[in-house]
């Protein structure tokens, strides 16, 4: 830990190495959206896609690059953002590796918004996004609510999500049986999870949404990483516990249906980010600057691998995240069995 | 054992910085303790005992405001401790809880920083102040040289220490320890406490502890308050207040009580197993 001081008397502390991940994973970040932006059937070079970028393009790169495949990339960005912050936050006040958006119901709760506004109302896009926050922030209150016992504690949280999960996509297979054809075929390119056809509407509402939440978030950083030590040591330093995690909580829950809202349930990236970014920093703690950006490069490296891996087939993003996510939950399955966690 | 008298004198009569006063404790339905006052003196070590379940912990929690009471208050320098921010008691009375979870991969030296925690804004996250009260408390606790290893890989005794070193980054002026010295072996609950009478003596500083050995409390408290049931059976110096009488009354146990050959203090000493038989059948 190093510390910077002004003469004002104000002082950041940081950790040197947290620091350079931070860096290194912007610098990641961008060298993949520029790359990601000049991929697709009609393929730019990445000078040109940064002269477009900058403002100096040729008039058909323009469009391409702006209008086309820019407003994708930010969508991706900000949705894996918003999935890795999510699942920080949840994995550290459920104390739990196990313990994010995707496992314990929210997406599934969003998907079941979503697919009763597909299904029984046949609803536009718009309409659809808005089931799937309502759906994601229900099954968020009736989560906290049901592991709610003078206070919310870690394996209580984990359990109480798991079940409502499973019953949740109980529900959502209920709901496509009862659907007619075209209805059914949206319902499944939605539940999978997918970048296609986002542009510009798509990046201002999330945009918005998380220009409020992350300064939200991060402001309450260090009383989430007091939360970590167990609630009466948290207690007894001063953090008013239980209205810390209620806005953390609640900002999580809103994070991760609004990323759900605007690409779908895209699996593992809110339980893979935030320990991919820890074991980078390699700092006790919730990192959730280096998880949400490290959300986000997943989310688009993805995306360019569903691209471009697959030949002339590309494949929405969701079904490669779910398979990388895959595989890691079972390696994280097994190593926190050996470890004698679960 | 003084008489109920004294007793009511030295209850609740507002002059200490730590008081509960009148307070109903309990966990949902249950009642541990109802209408209970006690006073912690300033500048005292103050050791709270009592067999289990009598409320002991409860109490403390109460004292440390994490157990808001149903009926009745706990004072902190005069005010309602529940109406204080809780960033401000935080500088004024600190805890070491029974359960504390040290993050996975943190370095001694980064713990105890956190204790620094009720001092910081977002603003002013590491003053030199923070930096030279940190080194203090872990050289008080005898972990200066540990700074840079992993509290994983720590002993149970020094474990213990770098939580009271990062209690001590505190400040406070009172400090509640909810038994120190539990799962501890015997040389390092001896040590746990010579660290606690220290801070007492050298620091100035408030101590309250509950401890589960009888003999332990008699040694090192400069006031001990024994509880039964939910109420004060007897507080007070430990060396007027132990009494076989006492220890019977409040544990249930027919025992001696001896000068301890070292201190002077009471020595609690149970009776053999036969005496206690034959005392039974008589009754």
């Amino acid at each position: 830990m190093k510390a910077l001081r002004t003469r004002a008397g104000l002082s950041v502390r940081f950790d040197p190495r947290a620091l350079a991940v931070v860096g290194l994973l912007c610098a990641a970040v961008l060298a993949a959206s520029v790359v990601l932006i000049g991929t697709g059937d009609f393929e730019i070079p990445a000078a040109d896609v940064i002269r477009t970028l900058l403002g100096s393009g040729a008039p058909a790169h323009q469009f391409i690059v702006n209008d086309l495949r820019l407003p994708r990339v930010l969508v991706g960005l900000l949705v894996g953002a918003a999935l890795g912050l999510s699942g920080a936050i949840f994995q550290t006040i459920s104390r739990n590796p196990l313990g994010s958006p995707d496992i314990i119901g929210f997406g599934q709760g969003s998907a079941v918004g979503a697919l009763t506004v597909i299904v029984l109302f046949q609803g536009g896009a718009a309409a659809v996004a808005f089931g799937a926050i309502v759906g994601g922030v229900l099954t968020g209150a009736v989560i906290y609510a049901l592991a709610w016992r003078q206070g919310v504690h870690g394996y209580r949280l984990v359990l109480v999500g798991i079940g409502a999960a499973a019953v949740l996509t109980a529900v959502n297979g209920y709901l496509l049986t009862k659907a007619q054809l075209v209805d059914a075929a949206r319902a499944m390119v939605w539940l999978t999870g997918s970048l296609d056809g986002r542009d510009w509407a798509h990046v201002w509402p999330l945009l918005a949404l998380c220009a409020v939440l992350v300064p939200l978030v991060l402001s309450r950083a260090r009383a989430l990483r007091m939360l970590e030590m167990g609630d009466d040591v948290a207690y007894a330093l001063g953090v008013p516990v239980e209205r810390t995690r209620l806005v953390l909580m609640t900002a999580a829950v809103l994070l991760a249906a609004s990323a759900t809202a605007a690409a779908g349930p895209v699996s593992f990236v809110a339980l893979t980010a935030p320990q991919l970014a820890r074991r980078l920093t390699r700092s006790p703690g919730p990192g959730l600057l280096p998880a949400a950006l490290m959300g986000g490069l997943l989310l688009i490296t993805a995306d360019l691998a569903a691209q471009r891996l697959f030949g002339t087939d590309t494949l929405p993003v969701g079904v490669l995240t779910g398979l990388l996510g895959g595989v890691y939950l079972l390696w994280l399955l097994v190593t926190e069995r050996k470890a004698g966690r679960i | 054992m003084k008489t109920p008298q004294k007793q009511e004198r030295t209850a609740v009569n507002g002059q200490n910085r730590l008081i509960a006063d009148e307070v109903t404790l309990g966990y949902d339905q249950r009642i541990i303790a109802e209408r209970l006052s006690v006073e912690i003196p300033d500048n005292s070590f103050t050791v709270i005992v009592g067999p289990n379940a009598c409320g002991k912990s409860t109490l403390l929690r109460a004292l440390s405001r994490m157990l808001k009471p149903s009926h009745g208050r706990v004072l902190l320098d005069g005010q309602t401790i529940h109406s204080i921010p809780a960033k401000k008691v935080a500088r004024t009375l600190g805890l070491l809880p029974q359960t504390s979870i040290a993050p996975d991969g943190i370095t001694v030296g980064d713990l105890v920083a956190r204790g620094r925690y009720p001092h910081q804004g977002l603003l002013r996250q590491w003053s030199p102040d923070d930096e030279r009260v940190v080194d203090e408390s872990m050289a008080a606790t005898g972990v200066a040289e540990l700074a840079d290893r992993y509290v994983d890989e720590l002993s149970g005794g020094q474990r213990q220490r770098v939580w009271i070193a990062m209690a001590l980054a505190q400040q406070t002026p009172l400090l509640l320890l909810d038994e120190p010295t539990t799962f501890l072996d015997i040389q390092h609950q001896i040590d746990v406490l010579d660290l606690c009478a220290e801070l007492h003596e050298e620091q100035g500083r408030t101590l309250v502890a509950v401890l589960h050995d009888l003999n332990h409390a008699a040694r090192y408290a400069t006031h001990l308050i024994a509880l039964r049931d939910g109420e004060v059976v007897a507080q007070g110096p430990p060396s007027e207040i132990v009494t076989a009488e006492l220890v019977e009354r409040v544990f249930g146990l027919p025992c001696q009580v001896i000068d301890d050959p070292e201190t002077g203090t009471p020595l609690v000493v149970p009776a053999a197993r036969r005496a206690r038989v034959a005392a039974a059948r008589v009754d």
